[in-house]
């Protein structure tokens, strides 16, 4: 087995190599990956509100991203989409840290983070506009209070923490969110971010999805040290959790708000988890990664763990599977429908959205490609020909 | 109605991939998403899921074919009013030509142009991750053609288009091109001058049009070379394109189509030859065999040996109980003799490393077995035979070749191999030179087993001979060792006992 508990990776190594500095923790769990519910002095608090009620639709919600995940790659092999990130894994880490967000924190997030999208309401249709190439970003972020997802690795860090400071300016007791990959953390972007947040103190949570692999590089390449013992070096306090346990993420993510809404600055949250799927549709793991791994991987599955349990509490009826699959179908067929559907833009439209007001030199350029396409004559013939190429 | 799916961009900014396997076939009634094909693209293996609820109608791609992005793979039978279909129908086929025309833009443009090269060059599938594109493929990508002048006399501005891979060549032959090529776009040289003026005569460059009215061309299937421009300088507009649509409306297909048709072989009425696009298996073959015959030295060793003893234990094997169900042939007992004398002569269990400037023995043997399947040769190979016994090892030999009969052999059997055996004797021949397997230092060749007079305890007597045939790589065994092993498995089978002497 290549990875371990601890999140490091790698054939087991003497803890005194691994943790040159001696700061190697345990990852808070409040679940095993057996369905049991252990106690945790400190973290216990920070989920004893959520009822039986809420652990199901915390299933239900993790069930339905999956299915959208799913539905999604398909959609990107019928070649109805150019590419999809799959999430495959860390539902865990994103429903139970999206869940935990108020609608008025905003959220910065990379690419991957569609479970989070779905906890803020996103339109599903607008999910898929970019990786469908019909649109340059999916929707309005004022709408839902999530940016857009962000392409260049890391960069989303810095917006969230420029947002955080404007939320310190105003004096309002939001938080800024933002959620970056293991192989983020070696960018300068997110270093820089954690910078200024720690600096200024301002109320922003990185959320680390440590998912073991930045495309085909594996995490202990990348850091000797465990990736939340990076944010020491910041003077931000960090937290390691499963991110396979939702319920623990949720603390976490719970614990990092409390901090930031009462003045006390950023959080690292390190939720540790493991991309069960290739990097992107256009990725294939099998060729740098030991399928072994996958295996250890899949036996702590995040789903699997929450309906064992639900099980146990006796949770999981025939019922419940039922309307989470109904729903799961419902909302894949909503999402395939919208993506079908979906108008390709017409050629004019590229020059929608550039400028909030008129801009003559744009219009100028507008002006002339329109003329342009009339030297076609038949005008719906000029759409299709443009579009085709 | 029918729905046609077409091959979609699996990754990012590919132009073709493999059909490896269909997991349905005509007339199976499959449901949305149901997995239908495995494809094998540049950078992954990849399960398409069904884009339809439907039944299968036609498979219009076989396994083993490489088919350019854009090509209709499969047609299926949908309900007219089946509940989702209907909305996700429309769009397929549409975004799978887009897909077809962005992705492949070389499909796209240069598709007619580059068809007759898609088959060219040999196969590199390279470890290719996202982010770095995927190897260039000779496929589809427009090549951008020099404008060639020849220096002496006018040149037809047209005769270029339906010659696609004399232009395509005219790149890696710069001497076709003279300075007049790199001054063009002043639009003043005498030379492109001359063009217009003399657009009547042989050779030189492709008609002269703009983008959208080479698109128009291609879309109504007419061949701008057969059109004369009546724009500046003999520039072909939409106009000249409609004009001649009118006046050909009765010709369906121009030569250029057909010659950019690239179709299986066409074998017409009273042709004299058929002519095969080089794909597929044949493709791999033929780039392995020439890689093979041009960087390993062959030598090849026969022997001829009386192998009765051998077809005697045969016959007692088979009657035991342990054997009892499993295939026996005289390959099973050759493989268990190949193995057994490579411990003795490990050097032929090796791979000369050029790379690294090293020789790599391995301590283990994928034995390798060539196959004839039904997309042609392919060698797939036993992981582990050394550390198989009789009954394991003919048990995988017959398993190898159920697979490989029936087109299922795994890319993972494909490679790995490191020693090969084939064998001709069920063709009912002797002898021949065997071609090393790329990467491998020996291959041997089992002939036919015959009954022959041959000298029996001093005596002639009517024996079963075989003659066995042993190519191998010079640079990493010399005649010493390849001749060593190969007396070794000719006295195993001329007198299995001997290997009593061996292990």
């Amino acid at each position: 087995m290549s990875t371990d508990e601890t999140g490091q990776g790698g054939p087991a190594a003497p803890d005194s190599a691994r943790h040159p500095h001696g700061q190697g923790r345990d990852l808070v769990q409040l679940v095993t990956p057996s369905g049991e519910r252990i106690s945790h002095p400190e973290f216990d608090y920070w989920v004893r509100d959520v009822t039986d009620e809420q652990l199901c639709s915390l299933y239900e919600d993790m069930t339905v991203i999956r299915r959208i995940d799913v539905e999604a790659t398909a959609l990107q092999r019928q070649g109805e989409l150019g590419l999809w990130p799959p999430l495959l894994g860390q539902e865990a880490a994103q429903i139970g840290s999206g869940r935990a967000l108020r609608t008025d924190d905003f959220v910065f997030s990379s690419y991957r983070e569609n479970g989070v999208a779905y906890c803020r309401g996103v339109d599903l249709t607008d999910i898929l506009r970019v990786w469908r190439g019909t649109a340059s970003s999916g929707w309005d972020p004022y709408t839902i209070n999530m940016a857009t997802p962000q392409i260049i690795i890391g960069a989303q860090t810095l917006h969230a923490t420029g947002y955080a400071m404007g939320i310190q300016n105003d004096g309002a007791d939001s938080v800024a969110v933002t959620y970056f990959g293991d192989g983020a953390t070696s960018e300068g972007d997110v270093n820089e971010a954690m910078v200024f947040a720690a600096s200024f103190q301002v109320p922003v949570v990185f959320f680390c999805t440590n998912n073991h692999w930045a495309i085909s590089e594996p995490v202990r390449l990348q850091s000797h040290i465990q990736l939340a013992d990076r944010a020491a070096g910041f003077g931000i306090p960090s937290l390691r959790v499963d991110g396979n346990d939702v319920l623990a993420v949720m603390a976490a993510t719970r614990v990092a708000l409390d901090r930031a809404r009462r003045g006390g600055g950023p959080t690292f949250i390190e939720a540790v988890s493991y991309r069960m799927g290739p990097h992107t549709t256009a990725d294939d793991p099998t060729r740098y990664r030991d399928a072994n791994e996958l295996e250890d991987w899949a036996a702590r599955d995040p789903i699997s763990r929450i309906a064992a349990l639900l099980e146990r509490k006796g949770l999981l009826t025939e019922e419940l599977q039922q309307q989470v699959k109904d729903k799961a179908d419902a909302v894949a067929r909503e999402m395939r429908a919208g993506c079908t559907t979906m108008p390709a833009p017409e050629p004019l439209d590229v020059f929608r959205n550039v400028y909030s007001t008129p801009n003559s030199w744009l219009d100028r350029q507008q002006d002339h490609y329109a003329r342009y396409l009339a030297t076609f004559g038949d005008p719906a013939g000029a759409v299709a020909e443009e579009g085709a190429r | 109605m029918i729905k046609e799916f077409r091959l979609p961009d699996l990754g990012e900014g590919l132009t073709e991939s493999e059909i490896l396997s269909w997991k349905v076939g005509v007339g199976d009634t499959v449901s949305l998403n149901q997995v239908i094909a495995e494809v094998e693209t540049a950078k992954a293996v990849v399960e398409l899921p069904s884009p339809f609820a439907g039944v299968i109608k036609e498979l219009h791609e076989q396994p083993g074919t490489v088919v350019e992005v854009g090509k209709p793979i499969v047609s299926f039978e949908v309900a007219d009013d089946a509940g989702p279909a209907p909305s996700a129908a429309g769009a397929p086929a549409a975004s799978g030509q887009d897909a077809g025309q962005d992705a492949g833009k070389g499909a796209g443009d240069a598709a007619g142009q580059a068809a007759g090269e898609s088959s060219a060059g040999t196969p590199r599938r390279e470890p290719n991750l996202v982010g770095y594109g995927a190897v260039v493929e000779s496929t589809g990508r427009p090549v951008r053609r020099p404008r060639t002048f020849p220096a002496a006399g006018p040149v037809d501005a047209f005769a270029a288009e339906t010659r696609p891979a004399a232009t395509m060549r005219g790149e890696a032959a710069p001497a076709d091109t003279t300075p007049a090529a790199t001054m063009r776009g002043t639009g003043k040289t005498p030379a492109v001058e001359h063009l217009a003026a003399a657009s009547d005569q042989p050779a030189g460059e492709r008609p002269r049009s703009t983008p959208p009215v080479r698109k128009l061309a291609k879309d109504l299937g007419v061949d701008l070379a057969r059109i004369t421009g009546t724009g500046p300088q003999g520039l072909i507009t939409r106009e000249d394109v409609r004009h001649f649509m009118d006046g050909q409306s009765a010709e369906a297909g121009s030569p250029g189509e057909a010659a950019a048709d690239q179709g299986g072989g066409k074998a017409g009425q009273g042709e004299r030859e058929t002519r095969t696009a080089i794909k597929g298996v044949r493709k791999f073959t033929a780039a392995a065999m020439v890689q093979s015959a041009f960087t390993a030295p062959h030598a090849t060793e026969f022997l001829t040996v009386d192998v009765t003893p051998s077809m005697e234990l045969l016959a007692r094997l088979r009657e035991g109980r342990e054997f009892a169900g499993v295939k026996l042939t005289p390959l099973t007992l050759a493989a268990k003799a190949v193995l057994i004398a490579l411990r003795r002569n490990p050097s032929l269990n090796s791979r000369w490393d050029g790379e690294n400037q090293e020789i790599v023995t391995f301590h283990y043997v994928n034995l390798g077995i060539a196959a004839a399947t039904p997309r042609g040769l392919t060698v797939p190979n036993i992981k582990g035979a050394d550390s198989l016994s009789l009954v394991q090892l003919a048990q995988a030999l017959s398993a190898l070749a159920d697979t490989a009969r029936a087109g299922k052999t795994p890319p993972s059997d494909l490679t790995g191999g490191t020693i090969s055996i084939t064998n001709i004797g069920v063709f009912g021949i002797d002898a021949g030179t065997p071609i090393l397997n790329p990467g491998e230092a020996a291959i041997l060749a089992l002939g036919a087993v015959r009954r022959m007079p041959w000298e029996y305890q001093g005596d002639v007597a009517l024996r079963q001979v075989m003659t066995l045939s042993l190519s191998f790589d010079h640079r990493l065994v010399d005649g010493e060792q390849g001749s060593r092993f190969l007396a070794d498995v000719g006295a195993i089978l001329a007198d299995p006992g001997l290997v009593l002497t061996m292990v």
